[in-house]
Formats: structure tokens, sequence, C-alpha cells
């Protein structure tokens, strides 16, 4: 074991003392993750409201001006304009003024007089997916309540959904966001340091003379791994710190848990980081292989998209990447307050996975050694 | 190729037949040599002839594709690790963590070696005093000029107590008193016994090594002492004699020189030229450069060096031919 290991110490040490000894880097491997925390946690509202919609009122009447205003009454239309023709209508769309167009034909009241289907025709703008699904419920919310008000001597409906949402109670995006976004930041900080710490090594030449020394790769991986992992691990408590008190994020479930739960998607990261390592050989090379695995733990990982709404390749590939199974913690323990049974095989996943990530970085070590 | 060796100890380096490939470049090309305890061992070869592959294959970091190599007895394919701890290596770049202070990166290396810490604290004052980086100890090593940056990585280098330094042109860049004392504390090492392989560039180095190695194109193509060296009958090709002429202006001379009938290779060496000429055409040159003092010189390194690379490269124009 010890001399599995051999060399972890004095590499540990002097790993912390380039750490102490370069504040500037330091500083900012701590706040660039806060800083796209603040940014991304702000700016990410998937909650679709206000949207700017056109009216093409062509019939101009009691009827069609109600129509107009119960779309209005609604929290997700703002009426923007009013255009005055057809074309002048799919201008409107086409420039992006407005998101969604109502066109109410001239015959709209009539019909309604004489007890036949009115029509009226949306348009909506897809080029934006989320926005053109919740306009499209929100429109046929409209018309149906519309045509209830319309039936005569009818008192209630005769069936009614009342929906209660559990764990998100206000359908807050930012309590749905940040903490996959706790996933994503630490990945990215932790893969970087680690990587080009080592890259550093091989070009400064100081890789070539640690293999002349008795160090097992071994424990040159670990003796990185140990102060970069506390490095991240500060750095999540930074974050999950920002979470509570700016965001107001409630943790449901236990903070120890959350905190121990981390560690095997630290050990993953750092693993992967060290893989990376060993494929780069310019800091350069480290940095674009390390940004390569940002992507995919975005949108693969669950983290904006839903995993079982992807197609069957997709949803294979996510149960590669680390962030999916880490994501599914964070959201677990902070928004459901999950317990250990709910996410052991998450733990389990990511340590297998940690610990494969350091076998192939230390074998591709010793084959670069050995030439 | 000459195995001569003024055979003083016994060997602790012994490369038998060792060819290394890289794909299908043939770095290192059936190269054997045997290095005694004690002794300086110098390298010679231009950039890219494989100097540094046969170091980092002695090491143990590059596998060898064939022959055998052992150091201390012991054979590099199967004893790499039991190897690094008897063996120093100093690379070109060598390995300081320029944002750690001198005491620092010794503390490193002798940690990295498994020296205990008490043992690690004797050997690094031994060290200090060796090479004298006292003042400097608490200095971080971007604050170090080049050659004390040199002293410090040998002193890194050798934190462990190696028999055997391999030095990969240790003097690159720096300047004439620091290499100088640089090799003057070689010197004091491998008078304590230590075994120094060195590669350089630098002739007047050269000059200083026990015995020398020539490798050119892969293949070592010289190897003994100077004195070997001079003898040799490729540096010396029968009927020829070497020349020193002092001349005026022996800068303008040089051209018509070269052209004159006999003379097979002329250059500059400081204000005179020095000159590989047909031993019979020699009276006649004189009379034909009346102004100039000629007297029969014995071959430099550089002429060696040069004669024989010239050597081997029409050797090679005319197997292709």
């Amino acid at each position: 074991m010890n001399k599995l290991f051999f060399g972890l110490r004095p590499v540990c040490r002097k790993e912390f003392t380039h750490i102490v000894r370069d504040p500037t880097t330091l500083f900012f491997a701590l706040l660039i993750p806060l800083l796209q925390l603040f940014l991304f946690g702000y700016a990410v509202d998937t909650n679709v409201r206000q949207v700017p919609t056109a009216i093409f009122d062509e019939s101009q009447t009691q009827e069609s001006r109600n129509l107009v205003q119960s779309f209005a009454a609604s929290d997700v239309f703002l009426i923007s304009s009013y255009v005055q023709s057809a074309p002048e209508m799919y201008s409107t769309m086409r420039s992006g003024k407005a998101r969604v167009a109502i066109r109410i034909p001239y015959d709209y009241a009539r019909n309604l007089q004489l007890g036949r289907t009115a029509s009226v025709l949306v348009l909506v703008d897809g080029s934006d997916s989320s926005v053109a699904g919740t306009t499209m419920d929100a429109a046929n919310g409209v018309a149906l309540e519309e045509s209830l008000a319309r039936i005569p001597g009818l008192v209630s409906p005769a069936i009614e959904v009342r929906p209660s949402v559990l764990y998100n109670p206000s359908t807050r995006s930012a309590n749905f966001f940040v903490p996959g976004l706790i996933a994503v930041l630490l990945q990215m900080m932790t893969i970087l340091l680690i990587a080009l710490s080592l890259v550093r090594e091989r070009e400064r030449g100081t890789l070539e003379q640690l293999k002349m020394t008795p160090i097992k790769p071994l424990g040159l991986m670990v003796g990185k791994m140990i102060p970069y992992g506390c490095l991240a691990f500060g750095e999540l408590c930074l974050i999950l710190t920002v979470m509570r008190w700016v965001f107001q994020v409630p943790i449901h479930g236990s903070v120890i848990l959350l905190l121990l739960m981390s560690l095997p998607f630290l050990l993953t990261v750092l693993g992967l980081g060290l893989f990376i390592s060993t494929r780069a050989h310019t800091q350069a090379e480290a940095f674009q292989l390390a940004m390569g695995t940002v992507l995919p733990s975005v949108f693969l990982s669950g983290y904006i998209f839903l995993i079982s709404t992807m197609p069957a390749f997709f949803r294979g590939v996510s149960h590669i990447i680390p962030a999916t199974y880490y994501i599914q913690v964070l959201r677990g323990i902070i928004l459901r307050g999950s317990t250990f049974a709910d996410l052991w095989v998450n733990a389990l996943v990511l340590t297998l996975m940690g610990a494969a990530a350091i076998l192939l970085a230390a074998r591709q070590f010793v084959k670069q050694g050995a030439g | 190729m000459s195995a001569a060796s003024s055979a003083v100890g016994h060997n602790v380096i012994s490369a038998e037949h060792i060819t290394i490939k890289f794909g299908d470049f043939t770095a290192v090309d059936d190269v054997s040599f045997q290095i005694h305890k004690g002794e300086l061992f110098g390298f010679l070869g231009p950039n890219g002839s494989g100097k540094t592959t046969i170091i980092r294959a002695l090491c143990g970091l590059l596998p060898l594709s064939g022959g055998n190599a052992t150091i201390l007895g012991m054979d590099v394919r199967q004893h790499a690790a039991e190897i690094k701890q008897h063996v120093g290596y100093m690379a070109q770049k060598f390995g300081l963590y320029e944002d750690l202070t001198v005491e620092e990166n010794l503390k490193f290396y002798a940690a990295a070696y498994g020296l205990s810490t008490a043992r690690a604290r004797t050997r690094i004052a031994e060290l200090l005093e060796l090479t004298g980086l006292e003042p400097y100890f608490h200095r971080r090593v971007t604050q170090l000029s080049g050659g004390w940056k040199q002293r410090l990585a040998l002193a890194c280098a050798i934190v462990h107590s190696p028999e055997i330094v391999f030095l990969d042109e240790p003097t690159a860049g720096i300047d004439p008193v620091a290499r100088r004392s640089l090799w003057d504390l070689f010197f004091q090492l491998a008078g304590q016994g230590v075994t120094f392989f060195v590669t350089t560039h630098y002739m007047d180095e050269a000059e200083r090594c026990g015995r020398l190695g020539y490798i050119y194109m892969s293949k070592l193509i010289a190897l003994g002492t100077i004195r070997d060296l001079q003898q040799l009958p490729d540096a010396n090709p029968a009927g020829t004699s070497r020349l020193e002429i002092e001349a005026p202006n022996a800068a303008t001379l040089l051209t018509g020189m070269r052209q004159a009938p006999g003379v097979r290779e002329a250059t500059i060496f400081g204000r005179d030229l020095h000159a590989l000429v047909e031993t019979d055409r020699i009276e006649n040159l004189k009379s034909l450069y009346p102004q100039c003092k000629m007297r029969m010189i014995e071959a430099s390194l550089e002429d060696i060096f040069v004669t024989l690379t010239l050597h081997i490269m029409a050797e090679q124009a005319g197997a292709k031919r």
C-alpha cells in the first residue's frame, strides 16, 4: 500500500505550496465560478411570462375585444402591438417583435351569435421551443375558458384539476437550475486546475525529473488530487452559501449528507482531469480538452433537458456523464430532502467512475514513462 | 568503431549493441560502450543524433529495442526501479520548481527519493556547502541566475547520493565563469568516486573529459581518450598532415587555400588557419604562400570530429550512388 502510493506526501505538500505561492490563480479559481453562479443563476429563468403578442382584429366587435382582454389578462401574453393586415402580422413575427400573433377573423362575432364554432388563428414562433409550448397551452386555456363561459346555465365545470406542486412549490427556476449549476461549475474548475497542474510539469520538464525519482504514478496522482480536492471542496461550500443566502434556495435535506455525497463527484472529476492531462502536451491542449467536457455535462446531464425525453442514444450517453449522477444528488437533497437510502447508487457509480479514471490515468502515465 | 578502453576499476555502465527505435526511425543504432567507476565520460554529437535518447534509455525511461544495457550490473529492462535509487539525472530542462525556494526544492527531492527527515537535513547541509548555495537557501528559484539554477539542479539530482550522474548538456546557456565552476564541482564529485556521463556541444568541455564518445546519425563513430581519438586512422587519413598556418590576414586566404592543390580541409582558428594537407604537397603549398608561417600540429578535438563527420558523410553519399 505504502509502496503503491510512494511519494504522495512530498507531492501533496509541494502542491499546497504551489497553490499558496500563487494567490492570483487561487483568487480567480475561487472567484470565477462564483461570478458565473451569479450570472447564470440570475439569467436562467425558464418560466415563460409576458410574451410579446401582436393582435390582428378583423372583427372589431365587442366580442373580439372581450377575447383580446382574456388573452391580456393571462400572465403569459403581453399585447405589444395591433396590426392592420396579414402581411404586417407576418412581418412582425419574422422580425421577432412579437412571438405570438392572434388573428380574429371578420366573422368571429357573427359565428358566435349564430351558435357556430368561431375560429381564431394563433401564430406561435417556434424558434424558442419553451415559449412555443407554453403559449400554445395558454392559448388553448383561454379558448376553453371563453367557450365554457358561453354555455348557458353552467355554474361550475364538471371536472376540475387542482394541481399541487411538491418540493418546489413556487416552481422557481432558480431552485431548479442553481443546484445543477453547482455540478457544472465545480466540474469545470476542478478538471481545469488539476489538468493544468500536471501538464505544466510536463511543459517545464519537471515531470521528466519526477519520473527519475522512485515516486509512483499513484503517489503523484493522489498527491495532486488532495490539494485540488480541498480547493474544490472549499469552493463547494462557498457556492452553497451563496445559493442558500443569495438565491434563497432552501436546502431541504441534510447539509452534511450533501457535502459527503459531493466527495465521490470530486473524486471523479479529479480523476477525469488527471486523465486529460495524460493526453495533453501543452496547457492550451489541456484547456481545450477540459472545456470539451463542459457542454455534454450541461446538455446531456439532465441539467437543462429532461433525460427521459432524450432519444435512446443520448439517454445512454447521459449515463456515462458523471454530472448526471451528481445533479440528481444535488436536486434530491436540496429540493426534495432525499436521504442516503435514496441516493446511494449515485454515490457508488461516481466512486467507481472516479476509481476507473484514476487507474486509467495512472496506466497511461506508466506507459508514457516507459516510452 | 574503436572499443579502446584504458580499463581501471570495474564497469558501472555497460551498453552492448543497444538499438532504440521510434516506429520506423532508428534513433540509436547498435551502440556499445563501457564506463568505469569514477570516470568523467563525455558524449558528443550534433542535435538529434541520439545523445538524450541513450541517457533516457539507460535511466529506464525508454525501452531498448535491441541489445543489452546494465547499470551497476543491473539490467535496465528488469531493474528500472532499483536503478533509479543509484542514478541521478539532470535533463536539459532541469526539473526545478521555479515558484518554490531553494530549500523547498531540495526538501521535495529529498522526500521524493525517500530520505528520512534527519538524513535529508544532513544531506542538504552537505549539498549547500558543496554548491555554495547557502546564501540563497530561502530565495525562490526564479530569482536565481542561470549558473545558480544549474548548481541547484545538480544538488537536486544528487540529493540521494547516486553513484552515477547523467548530465544532459548541463552548461547550455550559462556564462563561462559559471561553466568553469560547475565543472570544478563535477571533478570534485568524480574525485569522490561518482561516475559522470555528460553530453555537451562545447569542445573545451569535451577536452576536460577522461574519455569521449562521438555519436553521429544514431551511430557511435568514435570512442576513447583524446589520445586514442587523435590516433584514429579516419581522423588522420594516411599521407596527410595537419598544419597551423599563421598569416597576416587569415580570413582573406581561406577561399584560396581551400582550392590550393593538396588541401583537403581548411578552417579558421582564431587568427590562424588549420588545414589538412597531403604531406607530399606541403613544400608546394609553402612556396605558394611564402608570406605564411606553417607548422605541423596534432589534430584538435574539433578537427577530429569534423574529419570523422565528413568521412561518414562521404561514405553515405558513396553508398547512395
